[in-house]
C-alpha cells in the first residue's frame, strides 16, 4: 500500500481539476492577449476561473487577485513591492514577521534587511503562534508592512488573523497574509479578515503546480515585479498560463466546497490518527486539535530520530515529513521547531502527517499500525529511550 | 550551480547499499549484559557519547579480555538518523578483535570506507559525514573507561573538522606554507569544512570550538606579525644587509628622514629654506615615490625642480636604494 501523509508539501490533483485543464493544452493552446479566435476562444474558461477564485476568497470585483507563477512569488511580490513604493522612498523602513514564516517570507526580509530595512521577527510562543500584545509593541511609525501567516505548514496551527488584521488597521499598516497552508482547509474570507494582501499556491489545495496567486484589495496595488507585456492589467507580465489558471479555478471552487468534509471528515481521520500515536508512551503533539487546521499533526516521538523514522514508513510506502535536521540537505534545523522553542529534543523527534481529503480510513489504519511498528524497531535502537514492551499488543 | 544542482535530489539517493542494508537490519545492535560478560570471562565497558537534544546520542558496550586487552565482543544503540545507525553498527564490527589501542585508531573515516560499495564512491552525501564521527568519539571514551583516564587524553592534537579529522596543526601549517587566502582554499588543500561544514563559521549544524573563517583570520594576523618583526629585526641590525624595498612605510619614512636630516636639511636652511615630506607610496613598477614640498626661501628657488631636486634625489639613492623617486608638489 502507498500512503501519501505529506499533503503540506504538495497535494494530488483532483480529477476534475485535471480534466477540466485538458482542453487548454491541445485544443483551446492560443494566448488569451491574441486577437483572433484562437485567443478569444480560452477566455470563457479564464473568466470563470477568475469568478470561482474571487468567490472563493469572498473577494469583492473591484480587488485583484493577480495570478502569479506560485505563492513564494506572490510573497516576494507584496515584500519587495512594498519596499519599492513605501521604502525606498524614505517614507518608512520597518517590516514586521514572525519567525515561523515560510522561507519566502523569511528570506525576502533577510534580502531588504541586506539593503538596510529593518525587520521585526515576532516570537511564538509554545503552541507556535504569535501573541497579540508582542505584534502590537513591534508597529511603530516607521512600520512599512505586517505580513503574518494564516496557518503554519509544520504545525499546523492556525493564526488570529482577525486580530492581526484589527492591530494592524488600528495603526494604519498595511497587513499581508500568507494564505498558503490555510485554503481549502480552513474558510478564508479576505473581508472577515480584513487583510490588504493575501498569497496562495493551487498545489497545496489539489491543483496544479506553477500556479499561484496574490490578492490585493482595492486601493493597495503595489509595482510589479515582472515588467513586460502588460498582462494581469499590468501588474504581472507574461503570458497567462491558461491551464493552471483554469485548474487552480476548479481547485478553489471544490477547496471551497469541501470544506464542511475537511472540518468534519478529515478531521476525523485525522484525530484518529492522533489519538492513536498519543498512546506511543513518551509522545507529545503540538497545539490542540482545534487550534489546528483540521489535516494536520506534528509529533515528537520521543527516542526517535526523524528522519529515521521517515526511512521506516517510506520502506512501508508511506510519505510523510520532519522537522529534522538531518533530513534536510543543510543539515540545518527546523526554525519553527526552534521557534516553538518547546523541548529541544522537537527539532529531532518531530514527524509531520498531514492528510487530505483523498485519505482513505484503510490509509490511517495501515499507517497507525506501521507507525507502531516503526516505533518499536527503532526505540530498541535508540540509545536514548528504555523500551518498555507489551505497550502495544493490545492497542490494535 | 549546474545543471546537477538545479533539482535538488533526494540524500537518500546518495546512501551506498551497504549503509541502507545496514539501517534496516544493523548486525550489532543491542547490549551486553554483566552476565554475558562474566560468560565470556570479560570485563562490561559500557560509554555514552552525544544527547538526543544534538540529535545524535550513541552507547557503546565492550566485553574486553582484561589478560590482552582484546575486544571480544561489541554492541551498540543508537538515537539518530539512519546513517548514524549504520555507521555505529560498523564501528561495533570493526571494534571486534581488535585491541583497546588498536580500537583508538579507528577513525570515522575508516568506518565511511567500511561502509562503501565501491572503494572510489563514499558510501553516504557529504553532509552526513558527521553521522560517523560519533561512532569515533564513542570508542575514545569506552577506552578511556576501560583505562581510568579522561576520553581527552587520547587526543594528542585540536581536531577542527570532525568530519574530515583535520587538525588545528595541519590547517595553520597549511595556511602559512601556502599563503592561503580564503576559507574556500583551506577545503581544497585540507577537505576540512567540504562536508557538514560546521566548522567554517559559526551558526552551522554543530557549535565548535575552532572554526575556519577565526582560523584562518588569525593566522594570517600571525603571518602579518612575523614579517613585520623580521622586518624590525632586519632594520636594527648593524650591517644594514636589509634591503630599503622591503621595509615597512614607518621605516622607510624614518630612513628617509634620517638621510634628509643628516645630509640635505642643514644646506637647505644654509639658504633660508627647508623642505618636508608629505607622503611616501610604493608604486607598481617597483619604485618608492617619496613627495615632499618646499618651505621657505626653496619654494620659489628656481633650482628646486632641477639642481636641488636632483641632488636630493642622488642622495637618498645612495643612501637608500636606486629605486626612489623624488617629486616636489
Amino acid at each position: 500500500m502507498r500512503v501519501y501523509l505529506d499533503n503540506n508539501a504538495t497535494t494530488i490533483v483532483d480529477p476534475f481539476v485535471y480534466k477540466e485543464m485538458v482542453p487548454y493544452f491541445c485544443e483551446k493552446y492560443g494566448n488569451p492577449n491574441s486577437l483572433h479566435e484562437f485567443g478569444s476562444e480560452t477566455h470563457p474558461a479564464l473568466r470563470c476561473a477568475m469568478d470561482r477564485l474571487y468567490a472563493g476568497i469572498n473577494a469583492a470585483d473591484n480587488d485583484d487577485i493577480v495570478v502569479t507563477s506560485c505563492a513564494t512569488e506572490s510573497i516576494n511580490w507584496v515584500i519587495k513591492g512594498i519596499y519599492f513604493d513605501r521604502i525606498f522612498n524614505g517614507d518608512k523602513n520597518h517590516i514586521v514577521t514572525s519567525e515561523v514564516e515560510h522561507p519566502a517570507v523569511i528570506q525576502a526580509c533577510r534580502f531588504l534587511e541586506k539593503l538596510g530595512v529593518k525587520v521585526t521577527y515576532l516570537p511564538v510562543n509554545s503552541d507556535g503562534v504569535i501573541e497579540i500584545d508582542t505584534l502590537e509593541e513591534s508597529i511603530s511609525d516607521e512600520t512599512a508592512l505586517v505580513s503574518i501567516m494564516w496557518a503554519n505548514n509544520e504545525t499546523g496551527m492556525v493564526f488570529p488573523i482577525e486580530e492581526i488584521s484589527r492591530v494592524c488597521k488600528k495603526h494604519d499598516v498595511p497587513f499581508h497574509t500568507d494564505a498558503t497552508q490555510a485554503i481549502g482547509k480552513v474558510p478564508v474570507d479576505v473581508v472577515k479578515a480584513g487583510v490588504d494582501y493575501l498569497s496562495f499556491s493551487a498545489h497545496k489545495f489539489h491543483g496544479p503546480k506553477g500556479i499561484g496567486g496574490l490578492y490585493i484589495k482595492e486601493g493597495r496595488v503595489i509595482s510589479s515585479l515582472l515588467s513586460g507585456g502588460e498582462q494581469m492589467d499590468g501588474l504581472r507580465s507574461g503570458t497567462l498560463n491558461v491551464p493552471g489558471i483554469v485548474g487552480m479555478g476548479k481547485a478553489m471552487e471544490l477547496a471551497v466546497e469541501n470544506l464542511d468534509f475537511e472540518k468534519n471528515d478529515v478531521k476525523k481521520l485525522r484525530d484518529r490518527l492522533e489519538d492513536e500515536l498519543l498512546k506511543i508512551p513518551d509522545t507529545f503533539v503540538v497545539g490542540t486539535k482545534e487550534q489546528r487546521t483540521p489535516n494536520t499533526i506534528l509529533i515528537s516521538i520521543k527516542g526517535i530520530e526523524g528522519e529515521a523514522m521517515l526511512w521506516d514508513l517510506n520502506k512501508a510506502g508511506i510519505a510523510a515529513s520532519t522537522g529534522s535536521a538531518c533530513a534536510s540537505e543543510a543539515l540545518e534545523s527546523n526554525p519553527v521547531m526552534e521557534a516553538i522553542g518547546a523541548e529541544a529534543d522537537l527539532a529531532h523527534t518531530a514527524l509531520r502527517l498531514s492528510l487530505s481529503r483523498f485519505t482513505t480510513k484503510e490509509e490511517i489504519d495501515y499507517t497507525i499500525d506501521i507507525i507502531y511498528k516503526a516505533v518499536e524497531r527503532l526505540r530498541t535502537i535508540s540509545s536514548t529511550f528504555s523500551y518498555a514492551p507489551d505497550w502495544h499488543e493490545s492497542k490494535l | 550551480m549546474g545543471k546537477n544542482s538545479l533539482i535538488g535530489g533526494s540524500i537518500w539517493e546518495e546512501y551506498s547499499q551497504k549503509v541502507q542494508d545496514l539501517m534496516n537490519n544493523p548486525k550489532n545492535m543491542g547490549e551486553i549484559t554483566e552476565e554475558q560478560a562474566k560468560e565470556m570471562g570479560a570485563k562490561l565497558i559500557v560509554a555514552d557519547f552525544g544527547a538526543e537534544s544534538c540529535g545524535d546520542a550513541v552507547r557503546l558496550y565492550w566485553a574486553v579480555d582484561e589478560k590482552t586487552d582484546t575486544i571480544l565482543d561489541a554492541k551498540f544503540k543508537s538515537f539518530g538518523c539512519g546513517t548514524a545507525i549504520a555507521s555505529s553498527d560498523t564501528m561495533a564490527e570493526l571494534c571486534k578483535g581488535k585491541t583497546v589501542d588498536e580500537a583508538i585508531k579507528i577513525t570515522n573515516i575508516d568506518v565511511e570506507k567500511a561502509m562503501r560499495d565501491t572503494t572510489d564512491t563514499p558510501a553516504v552525501p557529504p553532509q552526513k559525514m558527521h553521522c560517523s564521527v560519533m561512532a569515533y568519539d564513542v570508542i575514545k571514551e569506552a577506552a578511556a573507561s576501560y583505562k581510568g583516564v579522561d576520553a581527552a587524553s587520547f587526543e594528542d592534537q585540536i581536531i577542527v573538522c570532525e568530519c574530515a579529522r583535520v587538525s588545528l596543526g595541519t590547517i595553520k601549517e597549511v595556511i602559512i606554507l601556502n599563503d592561503l587566502k580564503t576559507v574556500e582554499q583551506i577545503t581544497d588543500y585540507t577537505k576540512a569544512g567540504a562536508f557538514c561544514k560546521s566548522c567554517i563559521k559559526p551558526g552551522g549544524h554543530e557549535e565548535r570550538e575552532y572554526y575556519l573563517v577565526d582560523i584562518l583570520k588569525d593566522t594570517r594576523e600571525e603571518m602579518e606579525k612575523k614579517k613585520m618583526g623580521e622586518l624590525a629585526d632586519a632594520k636594527t641590525s648593524e650591517n644594514g644587509e636589509f634591503a630599503f624595498e622591503d621595509m615597512t612605510m614607518v621605516q622607510k619614512l624614518k630612513k628617509v628622514e634620517k638621510v634628509i636630516d643628516d645630509n640635505i636639511r642643514e644646506m637647505l636652511m644654509m639658504d633660508g629654506g627647508n623642505l618636508e615630506i608629505v607622503d611616501i607610496r610604493d608604486t607598481d613598477d617597483g619604485f618608492t615615490d617619496i613627495y615632499i614640498r618646499y618651505l621657505g626661501a626653496c619654494s620659489g628657488c628656481a633650482s628646486s625642480s632641477s639642481g636641488t631636486l636632483y641632488a636630493i634625489e642622488a642622495v637618498l639613492k645612495e643612501h637608500l636604494s636606486d629605486k626612489i623617486r623624488v617629486l616636489p608638489i
